[in-house]
Order: C-alpha cells, then sequence, then structure tokens
C-alpha cells in the first residue's frame, strides 16, 4: 500500500514547493516559453539565457501545486550552470523515470529522484512535467511564440 | 450540530445495502464517496430492473410485430411517463431521451441556431443570454450557436461572491432576447441561483426558457408545471441511474422548432430518395436505437428516489452540505465558496496555499473522493478571481462521520503542505 504523505510529499518535495528555487524574473532572456495546463489551472513561465550551449541562467514564475512547483524548482537546479544537452538528456531520463520505462536508481536522478514516487500517481504525472515541458519548449522554440497556450501532457 | 445529528433523516446504513460499490476499502481507508455532482451510484433495484429487461424484454423498439418488440416498446414507453411525472410535466410537456444533459442541451443550442423546413429560430443579431455559474456544457453550446447564426451572446455575470441577481437580468433582456438559459445548481460552485423568478422574467421578455437541472433532480427536482420554462435538461447517472442516460423535457410547442440533431431511422414518416418528413415528438428528436435499458434504469431511479422520499433524500444532503462547510470553514487559510447556500449538495472550497490537486491526492490515499480542477466552468471560476477548487458533493447514502473525515482530511493536507 502506498502512503502519498511519505511517498509523494516527501520533505524535499515540500521545502521546494514552500521555497521555490531560482523563482523570479530573468532580464533580457535568450529562451522562453509557457507551460499551461488548463484543467488544473498550473501555470508556469520558463526563462534562460544560454551562452556556448550552456544554461547561463534560468527562473521560472506561475503557480502550480507543489508537484508541479516542486519538479520545476528542482529542475533549474539540476539545469542551471549545464550544457543544454545534458538538460535534453535529464529531461529525457525524469520523464522515462515517471512514466515507468526506467528504473529510478538507474536514471542518474540527484535530488529529482525525490519525485520518483509521482508514477504511481499516473493523474498526476502531467503536473511534475509541466515545468519540463515549458524547457522543452523553451530550447526547442527560443521566442516562445508557440508555446503560449501550451498543453501537459507527458 | 446536535440538530444534524437527529435520526429522523433516512436510515443510512440500511440504505447503503443498495450500494454495493461504496464496501469498498480505497487505499488506506474505507471509501468515502464524495463526488455525486459527478455522478452518483447506482442501487441494486436499478441493476436488477435494467438486467431484467434485457434477459427478459430486450428487443429493438417500435414498429416490431414480435412480442419482445412490443414489451419493450412498452418499457420504453412506460419510463418516459415515469419520468415526465417525476419532473412534473403535463400534457402540454413531452420529454426526449438524450445520453445526457450535455446532449439534451446540445439538442436545444443547436436545434435553435440550425434552419431545416423552418428557419432557425435564433436570428442574425439575435441574442442569447447564458448565467455566468453554467457547467461549460451550458455555455460552449451557445457560443457556438450564436457563431452559427450571427447572434450575440451576453453573460448574465455572478457578483463577486457568485450570486446571481434577478435586477442584473432585467438590464441584459433585450426585444432581440432569444434564449435564456441557467442552471438550477452552479455545479463548480454549490450556488443556487433563483432561477424560477430568472425563468419567469425571461420568458416574459419573450424569451425561451432552458434550465440545467443536472445538479437537482436527485435531491430536489423542479416542478416543470410551476416553471416558466421551455427546455430542461437533466441526467440519469446524477440521480442513481446509469451512466449515458440523460432526457430534454419542454413545452411541446418549443420542442417543435428544435431541428433534429440526428437524422435516421425512428424519426421519420415518409422517406424518398431525395428527400423525407420528419415524425411527431418526441421521435422526431430521437433518430437511431435508443437506450432502452437506459431509460428503465433512469426509471427505477425515480422509484428509487421516490420510495427513500424526496424531502428526506434532500433533508439529508442539505444537512451534509452544512456540516461539511461549518467544518472546512473552520480551517485556518481555507474558504467555502457559496457559503451561504443552504439547498444544495455540493460544496467547493480552496486553501490560500496548497493547491486543489495536492489535497485530492491525500484524501484519495485515506479512501475520501473528491473532484479538484475547474469543474468544467473555467470562465466562473476565472471572474470570481479563484483558480481551481476541490469539490465535495452528498448524496442520500453519505454520512456524518464522512463528512467528518473529509474535514479532517483537509485539515491534515493542509497541515502537511502549507
Amino acid at each position: 500500500m502506498s502512503d502519498a504523505e511519505s511517498d509523494l510529499y516527501q520533505q524535499v518535495v515540500v521545502d521546494h514547493k514552500r521555497a521555490p528555487r531560482n523563482f523570479g524574473t530573468l532580464a533580457a532572456p535568450t529562451h522562453q516559453a509557457r507551460g499551461h495546463n488548463p484543467q488544473c489551472g498550473d501555470d508556469l513561465q520558463v526563462a534562460l539565457r544560454v551562452e556556448d550551449g550552456r544554461v547561463r541562467d534560468i527562473r521560472f514564475t506561475g503557480q502550480g501545486c507543489a508537484i508541479c512547483m516542486a519538479s520545476t524548482s528542482m529542475m533549474t537546479e539540476a539545469v542551471r550552470g549545464g550544457e543544454v544537452e545534458a538538460a535534453r538528456q535529464l529531461q529525457e531520463r525524469f520523464r522515462a523515470v515517471l512514466t515507468g520505462q526506467l528504473e529510478p536508481d538507474s536514471a542518474q536522478l540527484g535530488k529529482l529522484i525525490s519525485l520518483a514516487g509521482v508514477r504511481r500517481y499516473p493523474s498526476r504525472i502531467k503536473c511534475a512535467m509541466l515545468g519540463w515541458h515549458a524547457l522543452m519548449h523553451a530550447l526547442n522554440d527560443p521566442n516562445g511564440a508557440a508555446a503560449a497556450a501550451e498543453e501537459a501532457t507527458p | 450540530m446536535a440538530d444534524l445529528q437527529t435520526p429522523s433523516r433516512v436510515d443510512v446504513q440500511e440504505l447503503r445495502a443498495s450500494f454495493p460499490v461504496l464496501a469498498q476499502r480505497v487505499n488506506a481507508g474505507a471509501l468515502a464517496y464524495l463526488d455525486n455532482a459527478a455522478t452518483t451510484q447506482v442501487p441494486v433495484p436499478v441493476l436488477d430492473a435494467m438486467r431484467e429487461f434485457d434477459e427478459r424484454d430486450r428487443a429493438n423498439i417500435h414498429r416490431g410485430v414480435h412480442t419482445l418488440s412490443q414489451r419493450a416498446t412498452d418499457a420504453f414507453e412506460r419510463a418516459r411517463s415515469t419520468l415526465k411525472r417525476f419532473v412534473g410535466a403535463g400534457p402540454g410537456h413531452e420529454l426526449v431521451f438524450t445520453s445526457g444533459t450535455t446532449e439534451a442541451l446540445n439538442l436545444v443550442a443547436h436545434g435553435l441556431s440550425t434552419a431545416g423546413v423552418a428557419p432557425a429560430a435564433i436570428g442574425s443579431g439575435d441574442e442569447i443570454i447564458v448565467s455566468g455559474l453554467e457547467h461549460h456544457a451550458n455555455l460552449v453550446p451557445w457560443q457556438q450557436a450564436a457563431r452559427r447564426c450571427g447572434a450575440t451572446l451576453r453573460i448574465l455575470l455572478p457578483d463577486r461572491q457568485g450570486r446571481i441577481h434577478v435586477e442584473d437580468l432585467a438590464r441584459l433582456l433585450t426585444p432581440r432576447t432569444r434564449v435564456f438559459a441557467t442552471t438550477a445548481c452552479a455545479n463548480a460552485t454549490g450556488e443556487r441561483p433563483p432561477f424560477e423568478a430568472l425563468l419567469a422574467l425571461a420568458a416574459g421578455a419573450g424569451a425561451l426558457t432552458v434550465l440545467d437541472a443536472a445538479q437537482v433532480v436527485s435531491h430536489n427536482a423542479p416542478d416543470l408545471a410551476s416553471l416558466a420554462c421551455d427546455f430542461m435538461a437533466f441526467s440519469g447517472h446524477k440521480m442513481y441511474g446509469p451512466m449515458g442516460t440523460g432526457a430534454l423535457v419542454g413545452r411541446c410547442a418549443a420542442l417543435e422548432r428544435l431541428e433534429p440533431l440526428r437524422y435516421g431511422g425512428d424519426m421519420v414518416t415518409w422517406v424518398t430518395w431525395a428527400d423525407a418528413t420528419f415524425d411527431e415528438l418526441p421521435a422526431r428528436l430521437e433518430g437511431g436505437t435508443p437506450n432502452v435499458a437506459g431509460a428503465v434504469g433512469m426509471a427505477a431511479a425515480v422509484a428509487f428516489i421516490d420510495q427513500v422520499g424526496r424531502g428526506a433524500i434532500d433533508a439529508q444532503v442539505r444537512a451534509l452540505r452544512a456540516r461539511a462547510a461549518a467544518g472546512l470553514a473552520d480551517i485556518e487559510g481555507v474558504t467555502v465558496l457559496s457559503a451561504t447556500a443552504t439547498d444544495t449538495a455540493i460544496v467547493s472550497f480552496v486553501d490560500a496555499t496548497v493547491h486543489p490537486h495536492d489535497i485530492g491526492t491525500l484524501l484519495d490515499e485515506q479512501g475520501i473522493a473528491v473532484r479538484t480542477g475547474h469543474h468544467c466552468a473555467q470562465p466562473l471560476l476565472d471572474h470570481l478571481g479563484l483558480g481551481p477548487t476541490t469539490r465535495a458533493s452528498f448524496a442520500v447514502y453519505n454520512t456524518d462521520d464522512e463528512v467528518d473525515r473529509l474535514v479532517a482530511g483537509v485539515a491534515r493536507a493542509v497541515r502537511v503542505l502549507r
């Protein structure tokens, strides 16, 4: 039997929900996109400054459930300062863990492993993926124009 | 709370035995099913009635000369009569079976905005007024209808507390108002608008009137005979009946103005290669083979409601709502929507910092089923300055203990996540 309180809402998750890291706007971003789930009202804006293939800085604003906010907060910590390609690969591994295609222990997720429990709550996977969708959208479409009403799908 | 504990309501424990689905554990607790505004559960007599039909009388209805076809036709028409009686329909009313409230409302919006043999009832420059409390099913079809025929859609907005005022409708009505549509109870907030007065005012101004009764039929079915209502829609699955069933009931003269949504078998009288003439009501609006077992199930649900007693059911769900609203409002940071509403089975609430999805997941962990999100009423929640909400909704089989578990569960979720 699962226990959402210890499995889904681990202390580190609740901590990131209460005090999201890299929360705010970024002056002169090179890439940005919005992630929006109209069904539950979660709505995020992710902005990055990419130079020489690296994520020099990243910020996000918006609102969402604890899973969505914690996942996006940890995402910004994980990709900030790293290579864009590494961010893409981390997104793929994180997504594969949530959709059950990859075991958490072999995914090298770092702190994000605290969200692996989401895989047992299919209705919440889209919450954990929303910020990542926005990140990928921003990297693929720097102006974010086409991403204005993106829906989150796992 | 002492007055809520009196045993005068319904013998809930005995009644729960008729709902096998309730007797199960979900995750770490006994199931507390508090999502009845989405769909109610089905009692054994309703399941039995549908099974008996399929085991003994199943055949296609109308035009059959064999015995089973006649029995099936009789069962279908008996169900129609039962449902008409249930909502106070008189000789000037007719009832059409649909797949649910959504189809019934689409039938009206499409039927009034589409030209057939006669021109569409709504024309270019006409106006449609829809209350701001509506489920998307009573808003989106009217957006499309207005677009189709060049009409203007106006919204009767609620105040900041989510209440609708008759004076505001008076200001919106014009000689070009062709339709006024409202809910009898807002599914997202539990607000109960003064629909009797609203419908009377709109009808007096010459508009056709539409009532979405989906959220009230299970405990407080409107009485058509005393309402200025041309069309009323409701669902079987929100009144202890089967899913995929519903009805549109209304004044014959109004129903006759609807261009059918579905053309085909059972709704025509004479067909040539080039053309067809349509049957009378209700067949005219019931093209194709209907859900006969579903209609039988809906009629059995009426029998269930009448046996328990409409007054008793209404008293039960109101008391549960009042208990829940009071308990939830006592949690610091929690705001109950339509807090003063009394004649509703729905309690919707928000917390200052904790998201409904997180509350919903933690409640589910204890077997408590609630709905979270926009409840198909996104513009209303935007208007009220709210995002998604958590909604608990009650049926006759719910108990004070389940309400107390809900309140305790919400308090705990808020404590864990705030």
